[in-house]
């Protein structure tokens, strides 16, 4: 049980383990643990901020939604309008356009009634002198008469 | 010791469960057992940490790399808590001093009379199976460790720092050599206590373990269970305790007053 020799192999074999370890196993373990650490560190990190990305874009996407809805109904309202104003004037026009063929018609109707005047009035007027011809032709000297004749054609022609 | 290993009865098994195996005479003698079994526990951990280390990942850990960096976490948070510089030595050292104490003492849990019967089926004749109830390797640890924290304050405090030091603390110059005194006895005190406190319980444990072993068959488990439940804490307590003061009495030599 005395000491002896053999503490100096015990040191020998301390040393090296020591030293292997310090060398071999201690950094490679510890290197892993850090770096899983690090990365757990990381992954929280990234995790927040994919939910703070996701609320933002939430938000984002709330306010393009009611902005296009806003649009939309702009859009509608000013469709409505126009659409409105389009049977408003297309109102206005047939009413012009009507009255426009009122006013034609009316202006035809009237030119046929003067061609008619004007070929009534002819025929009687050839009628009347015929018929005064014919009265006439029985009692009056065609050349007698003549100043007549021609005067009273005058007036009817 | 040896020529009274050939006592007769409870004496002279006692007393040849506690003899070692050695060669050479005097000083020169070499323990074979303690050699022998300290270096196939120091190789085990040694095998057991580096297959787990070049099969580290920071990924998903497996079985073994769980367990071997859990006690890497325990080790670095003993360390961290109690050492606040800079070393790399420290670190590993720790852990070296830890797992391979325990590994000495967990030698203990054998039952006493296995090992020793399978040497002496093999021709050897004395067997001391546990190398922490050897005072080679508790010293050869605590000098080693001794020898570190007098490299470290020369180192960190400069020659003339560390003999300021031994020489003017705690009362001051005026009481040089009561100072001298009394650092120097701090100074030795720690590998003597360090060495003894291991190798006294770990010595005792085993005396306990050889004198159950001694009563008739029926008593044994009684006896021999319970002490070995309360010993798996007592080798882990030492183990850690070696361990703690080592840190502990590095740091202090980092440490600058």
């Amino acid at each position: 049980m005395s000491i002896n020799a053999t503490l100096i192999g015990q040191m020998i074999t301390f040393a090296l383990l020591v030293w292997f370890t310090m060398k071999y196993i201690w950094p490679p373990l510890f290197d892993s643990l850090e770096e899983r650490k690090k990365k757990i560190a990381d992954g929280l990190a990234a995790a927040e901020k994919g939910q703070e990305e996701m609320h933002l874009a939430e938000k984002k996407a709330k306010g393009v939604l009611k902005e296009a809805k806003e649009q939309s109904s702009e859009i509608v309202n000013l469709a409505q309008k126009r659409a409105n104003e389009l049977v408003e004037a297309s109102k206005d026009t047939a009413k012009k356009e009507g009255e426009r063929l009122i006013l034609v018609a009316k202006a035809q109707i009237e030119q046929e009634k003067q061609q008619a005047k004007e070929s009534l009035r002819k025929e009687v007027s050839a009628l009347a002198l015929r018929a005064a011809e014919q009265i006439l032709s029985a009692e009056i000297d065609k050349t007698k008469h003549q100043d007549i004749l021609s005067k009273i054609s005058n007036q009817l022609g | 010791m040896a020529t009274e290993a050939h006592a007769e009865g409870a004496t002279g098994y006692i007393i040849h469960h506690l003899t070692s195996l050695t060669v050479g005479e005097g000083f020169w003698a070499l323990n074979l057992d303690t050699l022998f079994f300290s270096a196939v526990l120091g190789g085990l951990f040694v095998w057991f940490f580096k297959r787990a280390a070049d099969k580290a990942t920071a990924g998903v850990p497996g079985l073994v790399q769980n367990f071997v960096e859990m006690l890497i976490e325990f080790v670095d948070t003993q360390v961290k808590d109690s050492f606040h510089g800079k070393n790399k030595l420290i670190a590993p050292l720790a852990l070296t001093i830890f797992c391979w104490v325990f590994l000495w003492n967990f030698m203990d849990l054998f039952p006493v009379d296995i090992l020793p019967l399978i040497g002496s089926l093999m021709g050897i004749e004395y067997l001391r199976v546990v190398p922490s109830t050897d005072l080679n390797a508790t010293f050869a640890m605590s000098i080693s460790v001794f020898c570190l924290i007098i490299f470290y304050s020369v180192k960190v405090k400069g020659p003339w720092g560390f003999a300021k030091e031994l020489m003017f603390q705690p009362f001051g110059p005026w009481l040089l050599p009561f100072n001298l005194l009394l650092k120097l006895v701090e100074e030795i005190a720690k590998p003597i206590s360090l060495a003894l406190r291991l190798f006294g319980n770990l010595y005792a444990g085993e005396l306990i373990f050889i004198l159950i072993a001694l009563l008739p068959w029926y008593l044994q488990p009684v006896l021999s269970f319970p002490w070995a439940i309360f010993h798996i804490l007592i080798i882990t307590l030492q183990a850690f305790i070696f361990m703690v003061l080592t840190i502990v009495y590095l740091s202090m030599a980092h440490e600058d007053h």
